[in-house]
């Protein structure tokens, strides 16, 4: 059986990365390219992977199911990318990068990866200026960076709203690179439905290729697995449709952990659902929260005056809005971290003082317009203000915007070591489908910053360690191998399984199901109570999905409703994973707040004593309850510590 | 709550694979809320097919949030239909009115081949960048970020360029299927900057032979690219991809 593991390398937390370089295993220019790698997903870990792999020489394929590797949902990230540069001038420094993403993640990362990231994170922007990317610039020429949730400096760089844009497309560009020089092969429409282990190793996945409904096998001496979260499972999230947990999924039925499933981040500025039909949240960016003021009515005759349509928001003199971040967190303010201010707004709605159907708070521009002036304003946020605008027809330049926490981004994820490898030898897993580097919660820019560290400048150095000693693993030849055999025959059994079914509800409205049971109760606020109604109520959705999903079409031809299925199936499982280890953390943690364990003021109160580690769960079959194994945290160079961002 | 509800008939384009003959399927939806997405009206009518015993209409979409790109269709003789400066998943039913008809087909271009009903195969655009869309650089041993004074006119303007999802509206806007404005947005991008001028000539001259290499047009200046193209990609790209292009062949 895999234990874990972590492999943290000796020594001082600074010296730590310097060292694994210093002595890793290499592989040899020639040797190089009789290795293969196989990455699947082509977001800001898998494309900056990809592309590093193939400039050392390595041969590898990428997998992707859009229909462009450009598509990835890295691009939907808005706000920026924290790095140490100190630029500023304000006194950052790697340590302080470094603290603050531990004391973010409320004491729930591993020391040793959060601070290689702080220590790579500067190369990160080095990287990406070479590429062309087209970061906002000050007019003396120099890079500008502002400030972003949770930190007293400003150490992000961004290009206007549209960072993860441009940084993907950078990656883009240097896996396109690769493609030219074919040291990667991109298999764009390509889907991962299982990973092939072969003695105890990862040789290699199985794919649909989702135009022609063609099963392929590809063989690798390694398998990276850079498919993003799971933030779907709720059904309704800030997450790409096609967004899924599928390839992570099937690695942990085949023997990878799953670590932490339960930490997932509810992001405090979203537009409010508005009807049953929502297929999506769209998030509208942290940095919003440098300018914005976030108030809620101070009396409840005025919130329900607006609810019923009755008075506006400008009516509100600044007398009548309780501006509630402020009043909690002085020193933070508008500022304080995601999980803060999300509980803090569902707070103030729960308490009766939303304001559309009762579950919104506003967030306004009119303090920075009169500050600024609207033309500041619009430069620094004009394109969100105009995605605002166009979903639900109100100009933010004149009334506030309504916002509420939604789904964003999980922590937790598949279990790797510090060379992100996983229980499987062979099996790596980057970005945020991996649970490593923010703990119970993520800060605002640093998933940027952690998926072009795990792919550009991490996965490049502990990859090649691991393949130093396959270099006398021969090709394995998937038209020969019983094993590959097996793998794809389970995979072509299991759609025809499910396009047996021919039942009645669509595959829609079981996952709309699945999320509302997982926001009601494996959302913002927990009980053992709710938790443990949503592990029966999610085993009885599954059974019953297994019995009337309806899947028209066939298997061998392009098939949404199929590939949905499959995505489905999957959520499914993993819900009742998450409300276990919800269910098991009897402690509150960054976005993990369980209600029986708050301090009088309503804060996360931690169990340090009971809880200082890692849980990893191990499958062990379908109707049999996972098993639960611990990675102690140790906290050497940060001091535990209720979070206090007054 | 605000917003009304829309009765409306659509007429679908319906193609089972890249060699089957396609046609207009018409359908009706009701009871269409004026405030959900477009898209949200096409997951409306699935639904309604599935639960029919039908075969969904396929399109492509993903971020729905306008800026992965994915999707594409053409609604009433517009690509990305008939709001501005938006992709279809940013439009919403607002923009109809009650007892409307509305025709949905996918992009039509000879450089973009329907797959199934609305989606399209744009993976002709992939392999213009890749002929060389990029700046030559592997990953490590880079000069400091600051290292190069950018003035912010300049990366303000590459930012603009950069804009550009590969969404492909302007091939299916443009009478002549040109792929001028996609191709002009990178070559501009990287050409504005110092780090991307080392090898402007030659990708400018190495993306437009891939581009003709692929089947896509000629550019003559309608400029319906631009008034489609959902992040107001401007033409003005176009006429600096001719120049860097000019400039690169007469130092041939």
């Amino acid at each position: 059986m895999a234990t874990l593991d972590s492999k943290i390398p000796a020594g001082d937390i600074a010296q730590k990365w310097e060292n694994y370089k210093a002595h890793q295993k290499l592989v040899n220019p020639a040797n190089k390219r009789k290795l293969d790698v196989i990455v699947v997903g082509s977001g800001l870990a898998g494309g900056a992977a990809a592309a590093s792999l193939g400039e050392l020489g390595f041969n590898v394929k990428c997998f992707c199911y859009q229909d462009s590797p450009r598509r990835a949902h890295s691009i939907a990230a808005q706000g920026g990318i924290n790095a140490a540069k100190n630029y500023p001038n304000d006194g950052d420094s790697v340590h302080r990068l470094f603290y603050d993403t531990v004391k973010g993640g409320d004491y729930r990362a591993r020391e040793a990866n959060v601070h290689r990231l702080a220590e790579v994170s500067n190369s990160i922007i080095d990287q990406c200026v070479a590429q062309g990317v087209p970061f906002a610039r000050e007019y003396g020429g120099l890079l500008d960076n502002r400030s972003f949730g949770g930190a007293q400096v400003s150490r992000t760089f961004y290009a206007k709203g549209q960072t993860g844009q441009q940084l993907l497309l950078g990656a883009y560009g240097a896996l396109n690179r690769q493609i030219a020089k074919g040291t990667v092969k991109m298999f764009n429409r390509n889907e991962m439905m299982d990973v092939v282990v072969i003695d105890g190793k990862a040789r290699g996945i199985i794919t649909r290729n989702l135009v022609t409904g063609e099963i392929e096998s590809h063989f690798g001496h390694a398998v990276i697995i850079a498919t993003g979260g799971y933030g779907n499972v709720y059904f309704l999230s800030t997450n790409a449709m096609g967004s899924n947990v599928s390839a992570a999924w099937k690695t942990y039925k085949k023997g990878a952990f799953f670590g932490n499933p339960c930490y997932v981040q509810i992001h405090p500025t979203c537009i409010p659902v508005h009807g049953e039909f929502q297929s999506k949240l769209t998030l509208m960016s942290e940095s919003l929260r440098n300018d914005g003021r976030v108030w809620a009515p101070k009396k409840k005759e005025d919130a329900e005056a607006i609810r019923a349509g009755k008075k506006r928001p400008e009516d509100l003199s600044d007398d009548d809005r309780d501006f509630y971040l402020e009043r909690r967190y002085p020193a933070f303010g508008n500022l304080v971290p995601r999980d803060v201010a999300s509980r803090a707004a569902k707070e103030r709605c729960d308490a009766g003082y939303g304001v559309e159907a009762g579950e919104a708070v506003y967030l306004d521009f009119k303090y920075a317009i009169q500050r600024l002036g609207k033309d500041v304003v619009e430069a620094r946020y004009g394109n969100l203000f105009q995605m605002y605008e166009k979903i639900t027809d109100d100009n933010p330049y004149q009334t506030p915007m309504k916002i509420y926490p939604a789904i964003h981004y999980t922590m937790g994820g598949i279990w790797v070591d510090y060379d992100l490898q996983t229980t499987i030898p062979g099996l790596f897993a980057a970005g945020e489908a991996n649970f490593s580097d923010h703990g119970a919660n993520r800060l605002g820019a640093s998933a940027l910053m952690q998926g072009l560290a795990d792919g550009y400048f991490v996965l490049p150095y502990t990859v090649q360690n691991y393949l130093a000693d396959e270099l006398h693993t021969p090709r394995i030849d998937p038209a020969k191998s019983a094993d590959f055999k097996k793998a794809a025959d389970e995979v072509k059994g299991n759609i025809n399984k499910l396009l047996s079914i021919k039942g009645k509800q669509s595959v829609d409205s079981f996952h709309k199901r699945l999320g509302k049971i997982m926001w009601d109760k494996v959302g913002m606020g927990r009980t053992k109570e709710g938790l443990t109604e949503a592990i029966s109520e999610i085993q009885k959705l599954r059974v019953e999905f297994w019995k009337d999903v309806r899947i028209p079409g066939d298997a061998n031809e392009m098939n949404v409703e199929l590939e949905k299925a499959n995505r489905v199936a999957d959520f499914i499982e993993l819900g009742e994973l998450m409300a276990r280890d919800a269910l098991h953390r009897e402690e509150s943690c960054g976005g993990h707040f369980r209600e029986e364990f708050q301090t009088e003021e309503g804060e996360a109160k931690r169990q340090d004593d009971k809880f200082l580690y890692v849980g990893a769960w191990e499958f062990k079959g379908i109707d049999q309850e996972p098993v639960l194994h611990k990675e102690a945290l140790e906290f050497v160079y940060c001091e535990l510590k209720q979070r206090n961002y007054k | 709550m605000k917003g009304k509800t829309l009765n409306l008939k659509l007429k679908v384009w319906r193609q089972k694979s890249a060699t089957a003959q396609g046609k207009f399927e018409t359908y009706e939806v009701s009871n269409i809320s004026t405030e959900g997405s477009f898209l949200e009206m096409m997951d409306i009518l699935n639904e309604q097919i599935i639960s029919n015993g039908g075969d969904p209409v396929a399109f492509d979409h993903d971020c729905r949030e306008g800026i992965c790109g994915m999707c594409s269709l053409y609604i009433n003789g517009h690509a990305h239909g008939p709001d501005e400066d938006i992709t279809t998943c940013q439009l919403h039913m607002r923009k109809f009115t009650d007892g409307d008809t509305i025709t949905i087909e996918p992009w039509r271009s000879a450089g973009f081949p329907v797959v199934k009903d609305l989606i399209v195969d744009r993976s002709a655009f992939d392999k213009i960048l890749q002929a060389g869309g990029f700046v030559s650089v592997n990953t490590g041993g880079i000069p400091d970020g600051n290292a190069i004074p950018i003035p912010k006119e300049d990366a303000d303007e590459a930012m603009d360029s950069a804009s550009c999802i590969g969404c492909g509206a302007c091939v299916a806007s443009c009478k002549n299927g040109s792929a001028m404005l996609f191709v002009s947005a990178k070559v501009s991008q990287l050409a504005l900057l110092p780090q991307g001028r080392v090898e402007a000539a030659r990708r400018a001259k190495s993306m437009v032979a891939k581009m003709d290499e692929l089947g896509f047009g000629n550019c003559t200046n309608t400029g319906a690219c631009e008034v489609e193209c959902p992040k107001n990609i401007s033409i003005t790209n176009i006429a600096r991809l001719n120049r860097e292009f000019l400039s690169a062949k007469l130092k041939d």
